[in-house]
């Protein structure tokens, strides 16, 4: 407090004694004032414009990704009498249900979307926790072979689908561990024994399950963490345990915590928000997936999403007289699209909040 | 006396070793329990079909009637049909390559620009983040085979076969968004050879297909741009360096790890996606030719290309990355 009297003192004194130095003095300051005020003017500048250029940019990226979805939308509104019309171009004059109700009728939208959401779910809660166990044991344990495993799953990874797609299919249409089944149905001679049964279940075929058209090749890919993308999980979780300090794990065993009581109560509750994730893009990737779903089951073991795209037969005859039908059937097809993309896009708006959260808490580092 | 107590506690010592070395070994033992559905599953199911998927890719499958089928070795006639004989593939692969190369680094950068925006404070972030990200979520296989789907049906009503090479990428909404003719004004005194500008001009016509295809990436580089201390922007800002500066010394260093796996994540990605030209040719090929496997043998082939220019990227790649800290 002194000293800054003291201070104020010394200024009053110079101003008021000497006016010379005063007159030096104040147009120093202004100087000073002037100098700063344009740097704070070019610094306020620049900040606008680069807030205009940023927003305008993000504006337009926005645009360009949710135009498509915007054309799809209105699309799926238009009657037939709007596609004649060459005035409408984005708002229907004549909006109708009508796609959507056919659609919803005539494709069996239910069925698919029962069937879908269970193999999905299914799915995806499975991946979710071979994904963390196998994320959590590459992680944090280190016993000899870890990094050979992690290779592997390295590997899947890279491998794309295609290449093993008619392995994979022979694999599990004619499903052998090792011909280790061929071997005790041979030595045993259980073939009386399958021949009774040929008819009652189609797996039992002589002398391999059949597993196409069964949820089981799903379910032993995803068991093992080697389904759909799932090399890519397991990176993650791996990272995000990564990111976990061991002291919490010592901590648990210095109080008598085993290994699994461990990951059960104290690591799996700190993971919630990178399981999320997870599931997020193992339910939405397996929802969207038409590959894996078009050779496990044929259309007539298991109706899914992908097989409601097609025209409804009310639309098909209703097009019959149309010059060009193209533009209307591939607004149905994409109309059907969107009924595929509804609920995965109802449960994003809800889970968007946890997919950015659960990366930025990951801290993955290369 | 006085030897005697050593010679104890280094028992004691030796003892206390042995029993952490115990718990350590029983710790790694529980490891492989954690591992073991993977390494179950990998060797029981995924090595016999990758082995038989290369040993198809020397044979030829004919099924036969009663339920089974058998397999006829070829040798390396499936690789040499898919070189020399068939007309399309070589072409293809090359395109499909380059395509390949040229998408890496514009994928790369404008996830990592897009992802530096999105983490700036400003508001309606959250909005632009959730429409950043809904392409990681709904674009997926499904949209582009009702888009390829639609694109036939219209090629075939206009009668002429309208090209479907393209439409494909999903590019098929033709957001043309600049002209070549703007970006060539634009180039023309700049004295920059006209393959950046037909480059330039082919990313900004595909930014539908990158912005699409960078998802993944954007959130990659997000979560690494969140990992750097906010302290060493602080102390940048007080010593005086400019934005530009700060990115350069500390954004690109510190983000540079990311860069490498967001690199080798764009191959990955771009060589494992249904809508690759090299992919659909092959499983083209698969479906024509029903019950051949020559697109085995040259799906194979296309994976060793590619695993080629993966190790290429991260051996070049790895040289330049600087790493925080190194265990």
């Amino acid at each position: 407090m002194n000293n800054m009297q003291a201070d104020k003192n010394i200024k009053v004194k110079r101003g008021g004694k000497d006016v010379k130095i005063s007159v030096d003095f104040e147009g120093k300051m202004s100087f000073g004032e002037r100098l700063k005020l344009r740097i704070m003017s070019s610094f306020f500048l620049t900040k606008v414009v680069w807030t205009i250029f940023r927003l305008v940019l993000l504006l337009g990226i926005s645009y360009v990704i949710l135009l498509p979805f915007i054309t799809k939308i209105a699309g799926s509104f238009m009657s037939i009498d709007d596609f004649l019309d060459v005035t409408v171009n984005l708002i229907p004059k004549y909006p109708t249900f009508d796609t959507y109700k056919y659609i919803f009728v005539e494709n069996k939208y239910l069925e698919a979307l029962t069937n879908t959401a269970i193999l999905s779910g299914l799915c995806a809660v499975v991946q979710m926790m071979t994904c963390a166990v196998i994320g959590y044991g590459l992680s944090k344990f280190k016993f000899r072979g870890n990094k050979i495993v992690f290779i592997c799953v390295i590997l899947t990874m890279i491998i794309p689908h295609q290449t093993l797609q008619t392995s994979m299919f022979m694999k599990f249409r004619y499903f052998d561990i090792y011909g280790i089944y061929e071997f005790i149905y041979e030595t045993f001679g259980l073939e009386a024994l399958y021949v009774k049964n040929v008819a009652a279940t189609k797996i039992w075929q002589y002398p391999y399950f059949n597993l196409i058209n069964t949820y089981w090749p799903l379910a032993i890919l995803s068991i093992g963490g080697l389904a759909f993308k799932n090399g890519l999980y397991i990176f993650m979780m791996r990272q995000f345990y990564k990111g976990v300090p061991d002291e919490l794990e010592e901590a648990a065993y210095v109080d008598g915590s085993g290994v699994l009581r461990t990951f059960v109560q104290i690591i799996l509750p700190l993971s919630v928000p990178m399981m999320i994730t997870i599931f997020l893009f193992a339910f939405s990737w397996q929802w969207t997936d038409s590959f894996y779903t078009n050779f496990f089951f044929t259309q007539e073991g298991m109706y899914l999403m992908p097989d409601i795209v097609k025209i409804p037969q009310t639309l098909n005859k209703a097009a019959a007289t149309m010059v060009n039908s193209g533009e209307y059937f591939s607004a149905i097809n994409n109309t059907c699209g969107l009924m595929i993309l509804l609920p995965l896009l109802i449960m994003y708006c809800f889970c968007q909040k946890y997919l950015v959260q659960g990366i930025e808490r990951s801290g993955i580092v290369g | 006396m006085n030897s005697e107590a050593k010679v104890k506690t280094t028992q004691v010592q030796t003892k206390k070793r042995r029993k952490s070395k115990s718990l350590d070994k029983k710790k790694a033992k529980m490891g492989w329990i954690f591992v073991l559905p993977f390494v179950l599953v990998f060797l029981l199911v995924y090595v016999p079909i990758l082995i038989d998927s290369i040993n198809y890719s020397f044979h030829e499958i004919v099924i036969l009637p009663g339920g089974g089928f058998d397999l006829d070795f070829v040798g390396w006639d499936n690789y040499s049909y898919a070189l020399f004989e068939n007309p399309d593939f070589v072409q293809t692969l090359t395109t499909g390559i380059q395509q390949l190369v040229f998408d890496i680094p514009a994928i790369v950068i404008f996830s990592l620009f897009m992802a530096i925006l999105l983490n700036q404070k400003m508001s309606g972030r959250t909005f632009f983040r959730a429409v950043f990200f809904v392409p990681v979520i709904l674009s997926t296989g499904i949209i582009s085979s009702i888009e390829q789907q639609n694109n036939a049906m219209v090629s075939d009503l206009m009668g002429d076969g309208m090209a479907l090479e393209d439409m494909d990428e999903g590019a098929s909404q033709g957001v043309e968004v600049i002209s070549a003719m703007d970006v060539q004004a634009l180039f023309a005194n700049m004295k920059v050879g006209t393959e950046l500008v037909d480059y330039v001009v082919s990313i900004v016509n595909n930014i539908y297909g990158i912005i699409n295809r960078s998802g993944v990436q954007m959130l990659i580089f997000l979560a690494g741009l969140q990992s750097i201390s906010p302290a060493i922007y602080e102390s940048c800002t007080v010593e005086g360096a400019t934005a530009w500066e700060t990115f350069w010394k500390i954004t690109f260093p510190m983000i540079s790890p990311m860069i490498l796996v967001n690199a080798v994540y764009t191959v990955i990605d771009a060589f494992t996606s249904s809508t690759n030209s090299v992919m659909t040719f092959i499983s083209n090929v698969a479906a024509e030719t029903n019950g051949d496997v020559r697109s085995s043998a040259m799906s194979w082939m296309y994976f060793l290309i590619v695993m080629l220019i993966i190790s290429v990227v991260s051996a070049v790649m790895s040289a330049y990355v600087f790493y925080q800290r190194r265990d």
